[in-house]
């Protein structure tokens, strides 16, 4: 309901505040001539009473006008007070009060001006105190109706479903009273009676409703008694006038039980004398009762407060620092600790003070670990520890208590919370309880900051891997070295994680071609550094006709100096001499070569020695690389590869292993290296029934003519 | 203080091996230190390889012996590790001997070449004697 009707405000948004304000107005302006009507008739009746005229206005009719004006002051107020979303209690208050005022202020000016006409004849008038009697009157309702509509505000504050059925009992039964009082009916003591005391039950069941004060703060309480006080004061004040005004009245008037208006009969406004009255008096006293206990309200209130920040943290604050001082902050302000410092231990220890020395802090925590208090602002410390006692023996310290808090991380402690108090024995048990709930949202807190913190990492990781990939891929030459003797092919795909899967090829000069395929262990980043490392060499040592073990032991040699411990780099190089038919090639730790004799029509992997670059780190490497040569004929197959290759898996994780790859290529040996390639790719896609390889796959066929 | 630490650290890093689906464990048998490897060895599970090594020869230990009987694949950050050391050991005088690997985990050494660098052995006695120098 409600939210649907707001719903339309903010629809009709101008609009509606535009209309609600015109309708102010308008009562307002109602409101003005219905009193004003009153007045007129009233006195009219008065007049032709007092001098026994015949008057053609009906006696009943100010009644009636009264009534009118009532109604629409009740609206008036309605639009004015109840719909204004911005008024604090205190500003409700305050607007009672300044009504208060100014109907008083009003009053006692005429009262003032009867005072100065001293012994004129104008105050014995019966229509002038008639006029000062309306005045007043005027006056009274309207401080009544403001006050009341103010205290439905308070009252319906936090409100329930009865709550609001005896309210609506209430204000329509006061409307109804207004008919009943219309017509006038010949007063039977009974029907008055009962509506009255009918009215001042639901007003007592109605005061009763006084939750708003709990939510006024020390400062808001005094305000309010003080505004309580005065609209007693002036509520007060205003019915003795009113009831001295109607006494004056029906004296000069000879009928004056029915010449004239007289509020003592009218049961609504009578009601709400007694409701406005009862209402403010239980407020007052309910907030002078309060007054001791405010304290223990707010620093609850405090508390909530206090915690959100911390939750909420880790949404606004940018370090784990801000963290940590929110903590020691809120901790500090909770208890009402005279000091108090956050020590963080781990990678980045760190310390922050309140209100103590660094020195002062290890003093303390030296003193307890001297005096043999275990677990306490150690990392052993799993509980929170009250031990102000153990501090009692510290001398040059002015601190009596301290309360010890572990901060946990995913389980890890990472920092000790100490607090600390001038009087003994000043930490209670909910300080306790409340201060450690606040060092485990603290933990939580930079938990998830240090998760975000992860994942931002992972981000920035991804980032540098698709460089690392990008430099990997221009790594990779872009055209083979081509020759009459030979047809050469390559591939290379690397799966997420950047590998180190590098080939190559150089001429020396027209008949000598130097061939590299080489693996980087380790992924990333720096396999692809080593990656680029590797070209460096190749491209420098292979410029002249060398020989491929010399190239591996210069290649080893400058290697050692960069690669790091546990890296190394598995190659095979070849120099392949087109004069001669002759193949020269080191292999230094990587996948044997398959080769295909297509004369014999075999295909075998090529049985040598050689271990990887980076292994040895000493001269002594040249004794543990060869080279070999082969001769080549037309026909012949040379499949180079990585382990990627070899290792590839399938679904049950068997790996593709040296025999498929043998099997697959003996199946295509008098096809194009292409089409070798494009076989050899095929089936290893489909061995591992999947689009994502795990690894690199790298081949380099050369086929010889 | 620094030796419970790592005892903690080990013990961590071994539950955390199961879900990589290695485990290695340690053990200490007439002087020499003996070093389970189960499972498979890849990059991430290479660093609690590395770690265990490392602690046995931290502690001083001067005969290790490593059972590979239950690896079932290693990785060349692997084989890196077992690379890392054969200086150390060899400067320190520390016998490390493998043993026990299956036949596709063998060729993965003897590719590289490390089975000229390490001490390997078929089985634990055959190990057993070259770490006692017999």
């Amino acid at each position: 309901m409600q939210s649907q009707s707001y719903h339309r405000l903010a629809f009709f948004g101008l609009n509606s505040s535009m209309r609600s304000k015109a309708i102010i107005r308008l009562l307002f302006a109602v409101s003005a001539i219905t009193w004003l009507s009153l007045a007129l008739t009233d006195i009219s009746i008065v007049l032709s009473s007092v001098s026994n005229i015949k008057t053609d206005i009906p006696v009943w009719l100010p009644g009636i006008i009264l009534n009118l004006f009532i109604v629409t002051l009740f609206y008036y107020y309605k639009l004015k007070i109840e719909r204004d979303e911005v008024l604090s209690f205190v500003d409700l208050l305050w607007k009672v009060f300044a009504t208060g005022l100014v109907a008083t202020v009003i009053s006692l000016v005429l009262r003032l001006v009867e005072n100065l006409l001293g012994n004129t004849s104008l105050p014995r008038n019966a229509a002038y105190q008639d006029f000062v009697y309306l005045i007043n009157l005027g006056l009274m309702v309207s401080f009544l109706i403001m006050t009341f509509t103010v205290w439905k505000r308070l009252i319906l504050y936090q409100k329930s479903k009865w709550l609001l059925r005896i309210w609506a009992v209430f204000e329509v039964g006061l409307l109804l009273s207004l008919i009943y009082n219309s017509l006038k009916l010949p007063l039977v003591d009974g029907v008055f009676w009962t509506l009255f005391i009918a009215f001042i039950i639901l007003g007592l069941i109605l005061s009763g409703n006084l939750k708003w004060v709990a939510y006024l703060n020390f400062k808001q309480k005094w305000t309010s008694l003080l505004l309580l006080l005065l609209t007693i004061f002036y509520l007060l004040y205003i019915v003795w006038t009113n009831s001295s005004s109607v006494q004056m009245v029906s004296e000069l008037i000879p009928n004056a039980s029915k010449d004239f208006t007289d509020y003592r009969i009218h049961v609504f406004i009578l009601s709400l004398i007694v409701f406005v009255g009862i209402y403010s008096v239980f407020s007052f006293l309910v907030i002078l009762f309060n007054l001791p206990t405010t304290s223990v309200f707010e620093q609850k209130l405090e508390e909530v407060v206090n915690f959100q920040r911390i939750s909420q943290s880790i949404q606004t604050e940018q370090s784990e620092e801000s963290v940590y001082n929110i903590l020691l902050e809120t901790s500090v302000s909770t208890v009402f600790a005279d000091a108090g410092w956050l020590e963080i231990t781990g990678d980045n220890p760190n310390i922050f003070a309140y209100r103590i020395s660094d020195k002062e802090a290890h003093d303390i925590v030296h003193h307890l670990n001297a005096n043999h208090v275990k677990g306490i602002l150690d990392q052993g410390s799993d509980k929170t520890k009250n031990l102000s006692k153990h501090l009692a023996s510290l001398k040059g310290s002015r601190y009596r208590s301290i309360l010890a808090f572990p901060i946990y991380v995913k389980g890890v402690n990472i920092g000790t919370l100490a607090l600390l108090k001038e009087l003994p024995d000043s930490f209670t048990k909910e300080m306790t309880k409340i201060v450690s709930t606040f060092a485990n949202q603290a933990g939580i807190s930079i938990e998830n900051f240090r998760l975000m913190e992860e994942a931002l990492q992972n981000e920035r990781y991804k980032e540098e891997l698709k460089i690392a990939k990008t430099v990997q891929k221009s790594l990779l030459p872009q055209l083979l070295e081509k020759d009459n003797d030979f047809d050469i092919t390559a591939f290379s795909e690397s799966a997420d994680a950047v590998g180190g899967d590098y080939y190559d090829t150089l001429r020396i000069n027209d008949h000598l071609v130097s061939i590299i395929i080489a693996d980087v262990s380790g992924k990333g980043t720096t396999a692809a550094f080593h990656m680029s490392q590797m070209k460096g060499i190749f491209h420098s040592l292979a410029q002249q006709d060398i020989d491929p073990s010399e190239f591996m032991k210069q290649a080893n040699q400058a290697l050692v100096y960069c690669l790091e411990r546990g890296s190394f780099i598995s190659a095979t190089f070849f120099v392949i001499n087109t004069q001669t038919k002759k193949v020269k090639y080191a292999r230094a730790g990587h996948c044997p070569v398959l080769y295909y004799h297509a004369e014999k029509k075999s295909i075998d992997y090529f049985k040598d020695k050689g271990i990887a670059l980076g292994m040895v780190r000493n001269k002594g490497y040249s004794n543990f690389i060869q080279t070999n040569e082969f001769e080549y004929r037309r026909g012949d197959v040379m499949v180079l590869y990585t382990d990627g290759i070899t290792e590839a898996k399938d679904k049950k994780n068997e790996e593709f292993g040296y025999e498929k790859l043998l099997e697959v290529i003996r199946e295509v040996t008098e096809a194009s290296p292409k089409e070798m390639q494009d076989h050899l790719i095929k089936r290893l896609y489909e061995f591992s029934e999947t689009e994502n390889i795990n690894d690199d796959y790298t081949t380099m066929i050369v086929k010889f003519k | 203080m620094g030796d419970e630490a790592n005892e903690q650290r080990v013990n961590i890093n071994f539950y955390k091996t199961l879900k990589t689906m290695v485990s290695i464990k340690r053990l200490q048998e007439d002087g020499i230190d003996f070093i389970m490897v189960v499972g498979e060895i890849d990059a991430s599970s290479s660093i609690e390889l590395d770690l265990t090594i490392a602690k046995s020869v931290g502690e001083g230990h001067f005969k290790i012996l490593i059972d590979c009987s239950a690896l079932e694949y290693i990785s060349s950050a692997g084989l890196g590790v077992f690379m890392s050391y054969i200086e150390e050991c060899k400067d320190r005088d520390i016998k490390m001997v493998l043993f026990g690997m299956n036949e596709k985990v063998a060729n993965t050494f003897s590719i590289l070449g490390l089975n000229e660098l390490l001490e390997i052995a078929k089985d634990k006695v055959e190990a057993k004697q070259m770490v006692n120098g017999i």
